[in-house]
């Protein structure tokens, strides 16, 4: 080597578009590692990075990094055996990722300073494991040696996987001196039910509802993302009107867990008058999504190529003179956190993350907005019917339970403009019938991104020969975000934890898949 | 203070009605469905092959079925009809006792959940209290299980509860597939409740594994070990046909 850096190479992709599997260049790992690590350097995220089976004795690993500035994704790959210098060192947002591309395909990244499974499960290729687990050992959830402090008076806390309130469930580790905690580890994977693989081959009639279902209260996020992987593989066109009612049913599902996370937090802080205006003010919402289409939670709604409900003018008035009385009560019941001091003292300086360690870790949606990041799929990678409709990123600077309150609060805001603005825009025409039988285009990659309302939902697909899915990769926002749950434990009372973990909110199943 | 006491003046009473009063749920709600299969096209099985989960099948006899249990109420079935064979109502009453109530057949009438033996009523009609398990339930059910304890329901107003141990607990509700990494969790904590133990299995997954059944990593719902005294289908059930389910456990509507 002459020492000059080689030229990074990726395909340069535009998400919910497809592409050619053979345009995306295969590197050699040295040469993988440094586009990685020099693009995510130059202010790259990584969206997704995950290995997919070759033969026997490999793995190809994909790179999907998202590049805001130029509103573009880059993929690159590179073909790795048994092990891999783990990148993780070098770049901490790779931390999860390669934990799961450990666990998934039995390739040890070398190096790693923390190498555990994330979800408990067998290991995909046949004889291959990272841990030297024989096929049929038993493998328990959180049976793993967990990172410890020493010392006088220090303690350890274990709590769950089944918790006090009616939650997913998940095994929380403390590490506390008196009430202080020195640290929190999170062990995940109770809820794993194995939905990305059940999806190769696909798609099928089933294929729709598990992705409705890969975390329920993100059903129009996700049901969208995939749906947009349909139609730029198979090269569908969706009506105007369709796109338009989509981008409504996210927002109203965006209004009602904001909603209802700023009632959780209140009532986390003892603050019990909008703790229960809102719980109905949330159930409100839902209801307006079952106005559009018969469920609470947009099940049935989204299909690739269109949507399966109508709205006509009859309709779309009961929903106008809803969603008013509803916001009418949402600003009453939310108002009053603002000017209560003793719930200001308990969300101010609680829970605070750094810019830079948001950054660091690759945090997306409110909890990223709440640190001060300019980041959200709608406005950097306008999809849909956020490509004429302009959403306004709502960001905070202090990184705090308030910061991740107040940014849900103006996103409402917002969120409401949208739909008021989209309600008013919808053509009278009726939705246009679904053209039938598109094929999917064979040996091609595409991305699809959207805004759910915790982040950037990330789904991947690669279909093979036939023009089936040969793989299939989703990446929800809470994959990059429970690692900023633990950070934002440290040095934090132990009595702050639910506090902490309501400002974030993440979805257990949504991790686990 | 002022403003919390305006803001109590503005919100106003909430809570609904029900069970006085009818539930006002949306024309596109999708309730007990109405079953004629005799209007079915010789030959047809446009609904079988639309459907996700098998719900719509035939049975050990060769008749065809629709099976509540295994349903996501999606309505795919019903849009692929030429006949309207499949209609789904706005009914939200879907609870019942035996697994096989699920089943309807050519104009079947669901039979719905009948109230608790005399000895169990005496025990818990007054006062019943659930622990939620989550084993694999990607939080729609749990969401709509919480919203029971919302103004809006006020689940309290009827002896219910949800509790934070299953040692105070009379019964478990139980969502998910039973993924296989809370199958022990689930067994520990119904070991964990005092016997009586009620359960209720709320929504297509603890019945059935609902889109789920039949995965390896999965159980296809509240094992055979755990009997269930509640079955509450939906992708996940209505607010409203869950507290109509525990009404009726409880003898509270006929």
């Amino acid at each position: 080597m002459d020492g000059k850096p080689m030229p990074d190479r990726f395909l340069r992709l535009h998400p919910n578009a497809k592409a050619l599997l053979r345009d995306v260049p295969v590197l050699a790992f040295d040469r993988f590692r440094d586009t990685f690590l020099s693009q995510v350097a130059a202010g790259a995220r990584v969206s997704a990075y995950f290995a997919s089976p070759r033969g026997a004795d490999s793995v190809r690993l994909l790179a999907v990094l998202s590049q805001p500035v130029s509103a573009t994704l880059a993929v690159f790959a590179t073909d790795v055996g048994a092990s891999f210098p783990a990148l993780t060192p070098d770049c901490s947002q790779a931390h999860w990722f390669e934990r799961e591309i450990a666990e998934q395909w039995g390739v040890v990244p070398q190096g790693h300073p923390w190498l555990k499974p994330i979800r408990f499960h067998a290991s995909y290729a046949p004889n291959r494991d990272a841990w030297q687990r024989r096929p049929g050992d038993p493998i328990r959830p959180a049976d793993w040696d967990f990172f410890r402090a020493h010392g006088a008076e220090v303690h350890e806390v274990a709590v769950g996987p089944v918790h006090a309130g009616v939650i997913e469930p998940g095994h929380f580790r403390f590490q506390c001196h008196g009430e202080n905690v020195l640290h929190l580890e999170i062990s995940l994977g109770y809820q794993h039910r194995g939905v990305e693989r059940t999806l190769i081959g696909g798609p099928d009639a089933r294929s729709i509802h598990r992705v409705e279902t890969l975390a329920g209260d993100t059903t129009i996020g996700h049901a969208i993302a995939h749906s947009m992987a349909v139609e730029a593989l198979a090269g569908i066109k969706v009506p105007a009107k369709a796109q338009i009612l989509r981008g409504i049913m996210l927002e109203l599902e965006r209004l009602a867990n904001h909603t209802g996370d700023l009632g959780a937090l209140a009532g986390d802080v003892g603050f019990l008058p909008t703790l229960s205006y809102c719980g109905r003010l949330r159930g409100d919402f839902l209801n307006m999504t079952a106005l559009l289409c018969g469920s609470r939670f947009g099940r049935g709604m989204v299909r690739p190529g269109t949507v399966r409900f109508d709205a006509d003018k009859e309709r779309i008035q009961r929903l106008t003179e809803h969603l008013d009385q509803t916001m009418r009560g949402v600003r009453s019941a939310v108002s009053l956190l603002w000017e209560t001091p003793s719930v200001m003292a308990r969300f101010e300086h609680t829970g605070a993350l750094t810019r830079e360690a948001a950054a660091a870790l690759g945090l997306v949606g409110v909890a990223a907005r709440a640190c001060g990041l300019e980041q959200d799929v709608r406005t950097d990678f306008p999809f849909g019917v956020y490509r004429f409709a302009h959403v306004p990123v709502s960001t905070w600077d202090t990184g705090d339970v308030f910061a991740r309150a107040w940014v849900r609060w103006m996103e409402i805001q917002r969120s409401y403009e949208f739909i008021w603005d989209n309600l008013m825009a919808l053509p009278e025409d009726p939705l246009p019938p679904l053209p039938l039988g598109a094929e999917l285009e064979p040996d091609a990659i595409v991305v699809s991104l959207t805004e759910g309302w915790r982040g950037e939902i990330c789904h991947v697909a690669l279909t093979d020969a036939a023009g089936r899915f040969a793989h299939y990769k989703v990446v929800d926002p809470s994959f990059h975000n429970w690692f900023g749950v633990a950070m934002a434990l440290r040095n934090q009372q132990i009595s702050d934890f639910p506090l902490c973990n309501k400002s974030f909110n993440l979805s257990y199943c949504g991790h686990d898949l | 203070m002022l403003n919390v006491l305006k803001a109590r003046w503005h919100q106003g009473y909430r809570t609904i009605p029900y069970p006085r009063a009818a539930p006002s749920l949306p024309d596109r709600f999708r309730g007990v469905p109405q079953v004629r299969f005799s209007l079915c096209p010789d030959g047809c099985r446009a609904c079988m092959d639309a459907c996700p989960t098998g719900a719509v099948g035939t049975d050990d006899h060769g008749k065809r079925r629709i099976d509540l249990g295994r349903c996501l109420f999606c309505g795919e079935c019903s849009a692929a009809c030429p006949a309207e064979a499949i209609v789904f109502t706005t009914d939200h009453q879907l609870a019942v006792r035996e697994r096989r109530d699920l089943c309807l057949h050519e104009g079947g009438v669901l039979k719905r959940a009948a109230a608790l033996e005399k000895k169990m009523l005496r025990l818990f009609g007054r006062s019943l209290k659930f622990r939620q398990v989550s084993a694999g339930g990607c939080n729609a059910c749990e969401a709509d299980i919480n919203v029971l304890t919302t103004i809006g329901f006020d689940l309290g107003r009827f002896g219910i509860q949800i509790v934070a141990s299953p040692r105070h607990a009379d019964g478990l509700l139980v969502t998910g597939p039973v993924t296989r990494n809370m199958a022990l969790a689930l067994q520990k904590t119904y070991a964990a409740v005092p016997a009586p133990c009620l359960v209720v299995a709320v929504g297509a997954c603890a019945i059935s594994g609902g889109p789920y059944a039949g995965l390896p990593d999965q159980n296809n719902g509240v094992p055979p070990a755990i009997p269930v005294d509640l079955y509450i289908p939906g992708c996940p059930p209505h607010p409203i046909t869950i507290l109509d389910g525990f009404l009726r456990l409880l003898n509270k509507i006929a």
